[in-house]
């Protein structure tokens, strides 16, 4: 078993600090979601853990299975087990998703050795069956022109061809119909497994019909005030943050 | 101007010719020598010169060079697309080695021959065609050099209604220190023919050479031709490439340069549209790295109404590389529902790089649909960390970015294997361009 862990975890965006002294502790084989309030700091989370440049770790660590990522480049981070599922993916115009997972698995290649080209199309297509994504979507340009499932959709090929350790999904759920979230749910469920740790970020309970959490972290104002059962969740359905909002708390950015 | 041996004879000397010439091609060589001689030389104040680096143009260094010392290892070394419908391979204006046309497209009327063989055989098309467009955008004076030199090239006729399924691939090599070479390729697509044609332009080593390049594209009514040049001059090698596209009704042409070597390259297209129908895709890949400058200018002429003409050029620059793209389109009086657009891209990939655009309209004409644009950018922060994110490393991740940029232009051609080949050596270039 791995953990990723974030101890007392302080960040900033410029001098605007978004996250307070968080920590949390994600073994492999379980699945947390963290659930919060806009402008809880959940975004902020999964960014400053893949290693994205706007933020500034001002005190605390990550550490990745007990060894700490801060000083690590975010394709480091990446090659080493952590996967963000964007919840805004980019386009990025010209670059196939052939291509462009290619590069992702080649590089996790040692130097010289080059990707079998059979065996990576024959796992991708068992993916994207998974997926109910059609063939000609290899040759589509990365995200471009994508409609909201099919963004998604493509973040979790990309996360069941990478097998990361550690998989962030920051608000999977953000723009899907109910087909498009049951396909979804059912790729991240077939990637579950003793091997992975999931921490699934949601403003909403409807996601974790369909992802059953271990556990239930509630975030307000950058920091865990409260952590349960998956029963959490329903209870937060139920009363909505503000039992667990700070009246002084003021909004800290996405 | 004599006519003896060739070997190492310097450019200011005038040309000494090898071969078999008729007088119209002798006279217009003496032509070419008289204007090159009396036209000025570009300075820094020219318009047409704006942005540029006239003192690259210093040619007096450069020569007449001697024939290659081992043809047999250049034809090995000219690797293109594998199948072709001909083969045409010179190196130092000499005919190396050439595949002619199957049996039955020759039959069927298609010409491919050399241009010294097509001046005396096919007079009357050769001469009508051979630079019969007015050099506009500048170069002139190299134009009328090209003309006085030692030129060599193909000769193609697509007679009509004939589709030649394969490209026919030309290869000119320039080899050793300060040679010049004179490239020719003069293309005439007949009434609803169909050709690609694609030029190879490379070094046999990296030493600096000159190479004066011209090109003449007829494109006949119904006809459609794909003409690509590949330009992998060493680094050191000051170039011109002059072309020059006459479409017909209803006729299209794609064009598409692709510059990825050379120190100074000048690129002038000049795209005539004649009338209704007409159609000229002018497309370009470039990229600038180390010390290259690639400059080139363009003319979107519209003489006749409902012609459509669409510019596409992308340049990646890197080191201390710098691009220069200077456009016009043209619409002529009455030349109405003419739908232009003219566009160029730069990706700036280094601090001490420059990009220069300078897009440009003349419109004469009501009714007329015409669009410019020029952007200039770095890479994306967001997409680089969405690459980042998923563990490619940052070189590799700006390359993919890059080749992505390009291939908004390479998905044009429609042939995939031709795509593909054009899409390696980009690629490969790209790779060397970005490691410095």
């Amino acid at each position: 078993m791995k953990h990723l862990k974030i101890d007392n975890l302080h960040v900033s965006i410029g001098d605007r600090e978004i996250l307070r002294g968080l920590s949390l502790d994600l073994p492999t084989g379980q699945v947390h979601a963290i659930m919060g309030p806009n402008g809880s700091g959940k975004s902020t989370l999964a960014k400053v853990i893949a290693g994205h440049p706007d933020y500034t770790v001002t005190s605390g660590d990550i550490l990745f299975d007990g060894e700490s990522i801060l000083e690590m480049e975010p394709d480091a981070r990446a090659r080493k087990g952590i996967f963000l599922a964007f919840q805004y993916p980019s386009e990025i115009p010209g670059v196939t998703i052939a291509n462009f997972l290619r590069a992702a698995l080649q590089a996790r290649l040692p130097e010289g050795e080059e990707l079998e080209a059979t065996e990576y199309y024959a796992k991708l297509y068992e993916k994207m069956d998974l997926l109910e994504m059609p063939r000609t979507f290899t040759s589509r340009a990365v995200n471009e022109g994508f409609s909201g499932g099919e963004k998604k959709r493509c973040e979790i090929l990309q996360m069941a061809m990478l097998q990361p350790t550690f998989a962030l999904l920051d608000e999977t759920d953000s723009g899907l119909d109910i087909d498009a979230l049951k396909i979804v749910s059912h790729g991240v469920n077939s990637l579950r497994g003793p091997e992975t740790g999931m921490l699934v970020i949601t403003h909403y309970q409807r996601l974790l019909n369909y992802i059953v959490p271990d556990f239930v972290h509630v975030m307000v104002n950058g920091r865990i005030v409260e952590s349960g059962t998956k029963e959490l969740a329903l209870k937060l359905e139920a009363e909505g943050y503000d039992w667990a909002t700070e009246p002084e708390a003021e909004a800290v950015g996405a | 101007m004599a006519s003896a041996s060739v070997s190492g004879v310097p450019l200011m000397e005038g040309a000494l010719v090898e071969g078999q010439w008729p007088e119209w091609f002798v006279a217009s060589r003496q032509r070419g020598w008289a204007e090159f001689q009396q036209l000025p030389a570009p300075v820094p104040k020219d318009e047409k010169w704006r942005f540029s680096n006239v003192k690259a143009l210093a040619l007096d260094g450069f020569r007449y060079p001697a024939p290659v010392a081992d043809a047999a290892v250049l034809v090995e070394r000219s690797t293109g697309l594998g199948e072709s419908a001909a083969r045409f391979i010179f190196a130092n204006n000499r005919l190396l080695a050439a595949t002619a046309p199957a049996a039955e497209l020759v039959k069927a009327g298609l010409v491919v021959m050399t241009l010294e063989e097509a001046a005396s055989k096919h007079a009357d098309l050769a001469e009508k065609h051979f630079m019969a467009q007015e050099v506009k955008l500048g170069s002139a004076k190299y134009a009328a050099l090209h003309r006085s030199g030692p030129v060599n090239g193909v000769f193609i006729r697509v007679p009509k209604n004939l589709e030649v399924a394969q490209p026919i691939e030309i290869f000119h090599w320039v080899e050793g220190e300060n040679s010049a070479v004179f490239p020719h390729t003069l293309v005439v697509c007949e009434r609803h023919s169909k050709a690609t044609v694609v030029d190879c332009f490379r070094s046999a080593d990296d030493q600096p050479a000159f190479a004066c390049g011209v090109n003449d594209l007829v494109v006949e009514e119904g006809a459609k031709l794909n003409y690509v040049a590949v330009q992998q001059w060493s680094l050191a090698t000051t170039a011109f490439h002059l072309n020059s596209t006459t479409v017909g009704r209803d006729a299209s042409c794609l064009g598409m340069q692709v510059n990825l070597g050379g120190k100074f390259v000048r690129g002038e297209s000049y795209s005539r549209m004649v009338a209704e129908g007409a159609r000229s895709d002018m497309l370009s890949v470039n990229i600038a790295g180390g010390e290259q400058m690639i400059d080139q200018r363009t003319f979107q002429d519209h003489a006749k109404p409902s012609a459509t003409s669409d510019l596409l050029y992308q340049n990646a620059l890197t080191g201390k590389g710098r691009t220069v793209f200077s456009g016009v389109i043209r619409v002529e009086p009455g030349a109405h529902k003419t739908d232009a657009y003219q566009k160029v891209r730069n990706i700036v990939l280094s601090d001490e790089a420059e990009a220069n655009s300078m897009p440009g309209l003349e419109i004469e004409a009501d009714d007329v649909r015409c669009t410019h644009g020029a952007t200039t950018s770095q890479v994306d922060d967001r997409e680089l960390f969405y690459l980042l994110a998923r563990g490619i490393r940052p070189e590799a991740a700006q390359q993919l970015l890059v080749m992505g940029f390009f291939n908004t232009v390479l998905d044009r051609l429609s042939d995939a294997r031709l795509r593909g080949h054009i899409e390696g050596l980009v690629e490969k270039r790209l790779s060397a361009a970005l490691r410095g």
